[in-house]
């Protein structure tokens, strides 16, 4: 019966996202932009200096960088129904407030993995290949783990901050920077020092190394390492969700 | 029938140094139609969010049904439907949308929904809008169908927080036409806040006027009148809050009351 409840709550999302197909068009827009922009501005730069095809090595960057933005920004809803007053209903119903988080976090997740899935597909447009095709379900699996991770990040995130204006400075403030210095973008081997510090205690990095893996068979730490990294982020992450969640009042 | 299903003891509740309820106590009966009177800040909304376990006394005793609404939630959950004095439609979503995803929060068996939702939706004569989005609904199709969700699972009390507030007069009367019916022929009990006299007066058949966090009074019309020695509800009222003062000066309170005594004047 209690499936049934994470089951309505998860539609929930999923219709609120196919609602808006402006959302589709405005995460999607990003990523093809980093293809276009870098992908063809640094492409011949980067081969230039003896690095190999940009392509391969950017689109797992840009598809983390997709599912970092859309699982953080999924968090909005939760800003949105505390401001716009649907959180009460939620929050009175007989319902214990962690089933209510599993079922809307789970319709975020599975938003951000379409998402992901998708701009894979767009890459292909771009020229990028796998590496090796039996290595993209695993793929897909570290895909699933990071977006139910980045997810109840965002929750955490929406859950602690009471305006779309503090969530807006969350996201500047550690977003965007999460993303720029992970090694998405660019390679890890000959940055400066407090770079690599930064990029090495970022989680986002060890996301996007075992995509670039698995899917362009270069890596910077190692599969076991990012795996490890990636486990402990999921259990803070949603740590983190569940008590910024519990706490909130309306 | 003169069973008491709505309790508080001595509740207090605090925010900070603000104290905004202050001590209150009172029962209410089964099938009684209680009104909570009293002018902005008083402590309305902050006793039904307590009654209604969206917040915790911060001391006192309240029960529901049977059960202590801070230490039984659930139970309590069960027992009650709550329209908030705040819109919580989830405007992307439609009417019967809004009205499923309530039945299945409130465990009402998948085949008992349809009829049960057509039920609600034709009491608030929305049926023939049942597939449009919230964010299509005028103020007043939006509270109807906050209402009709509030009483999808048949609760044993019906709170009401400010229910006609942006209201017209005429769904004002058609919404108190609906409940009063409720109360009658299901033997709901209904607890609802206001600042209009004239809605405390033609619905309640009891009305506690709180101030400052207090009730200050309670009883019915004539009984008000009585204590205070007075001739109207709106002359106990005044006696009562002396909010004479607060209506001369400018901040929201007085305005805001300006306009309920204007309204209950419009009778
Ligand atoms: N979350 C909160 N934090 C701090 N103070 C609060 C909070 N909620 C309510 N208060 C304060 O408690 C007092 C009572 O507020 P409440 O909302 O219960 O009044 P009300 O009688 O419902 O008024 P209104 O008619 O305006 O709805 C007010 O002084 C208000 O500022
Ligand atoms: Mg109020």
């Amino acid at each position: 019966m209690d499936l049934n409840i994470i089951y309505v709550l998860w539609l929930r999302q999923i219709r609120r996202y196919y609602r808006s197909g402006s959302r589709l068009l405005g995460t999607l827009g990003q990523p093809i932009l980093l293809l276009l922009a870098l992908g063809y501005g640094i492409g011949a730069i980067y081969r230039r200096a003896g690095e190999g095809n940009y392509i391969q090595f950017l689109v797992p960057g840009v598809i983390t960088q997709t599912v970092l933005l859309s699982g953080i920004f999924w968090g909005i809803i939760i800003l949105q129904d505390k401001r716009f007053g649907f959180l009460s209903e939620l929050l009175v119903a007989p319902v214990s407030r962690l089933k209510i988080l599993i079922g809307s976090a789970l319709g975020g997740a599975t938003i951000s993995i379409l998402q992901g899935i998708l701009v894979f597909a767009i890459a292909f447009v771009f020229g990028f290949r796998p590496y090796h095709w039996i290595n993209v379900p695993l793929a897909f699996a570290i895909l699933v783990f990071m977006c139910l991770a980045l997810t109840s990040f965002g929750a955490g995130i929406a859950s602690s901050v009471d305006d779309f204006q503090g969530f807006q400075g969350i996201n500047n403030l550690i977003v965007l920077p999460m993303f720029f210095l992970s090694g998405a973008l660019y390679p890890l081997n000959n940055v400066p020092t407090f770079l690599k510090i930064i990029t090495t205690i970022n989680p986002v990095s060890y996301m996007v190394d075992s995509l670039r893996f698995l899917l362009a068979n270069q890596t910077h730490f190692g599969l076991g390492k990012d795996l490890i990294v990636m486990s402990i982020t999921f259990v803070v992450a949603i740590a983190f969700a569940v008590d910024r969640f519990n706490k909130v009042q309306m | 029938m003169s069973e008491i299903i709505l309790s508080a003891k001595d509740v207090v509740k605090k925010f900070g140094n603000i104290t905004a309820v202050d001590g209150i106590s009172f029962d209410v009966k089964k099938g009684e139609i209680f009104a909570f009177l009293g002018p902005n800040g008083a402590g309305k909304s902050t006793t039904i969010k307590m009654l209604t376990t969206m917040l915790r006394p911060t001391s006192g005793l309240l029960k529901l049904a049977g059960h202590d609404v801070t230490t039984e939630r659930d139970s309590a959950r069960k027992s009650f439907g709550i329209v908030f004095q705040d819109p919580s439609l989830d405007e992307e979503l439609s009417a019967v949308e809004n009205m499923e995803l309530h039945a299945t929060l409130y465990r009402i068996p998948k085949k008992e929904q349809p009829q049960r939702i057509e039920e609600m939706l034709k009491l608030v004569e929305l049926w023939d809008r049942k597939g449009s989005l919230i964010k299509t609904f005028s103020g007043g199709m939006r509270r109807r169908l906050e209402i009709a969700r509030g009483l999808l699972h048949e609760p044993k009390v019906l709170f009401l927080d400010e229910p006609t507030l942006g209201l017209d007069t005429q769904t004002r009367n058609t919404m108190w036409r609906y409940v009063k019916k409720l109360s009658q022929e299901k033997g709901m009990t209904i607890f609802f806040t206001t600042h209009y006299l004239d809605e405390a007066e033609d619905v309640a058949e009891t009305i506690a006027i709180i101030d400052h966090g207090k009730i200050v009074a309670r009883g019915t019309t004539e009984e008000l009148c009585k204590q205070t020695e007075t001739k109207s509800l709106e002359e106990a009222y005044l006696k009562l809050t002396g909010k004479e003062i607060r209506e001369e000066s400018t901040n929201n309170d007085g305005l805001n009351f300006k306009m309920s005594l204007r309204n209950s004047r419009l009778r």
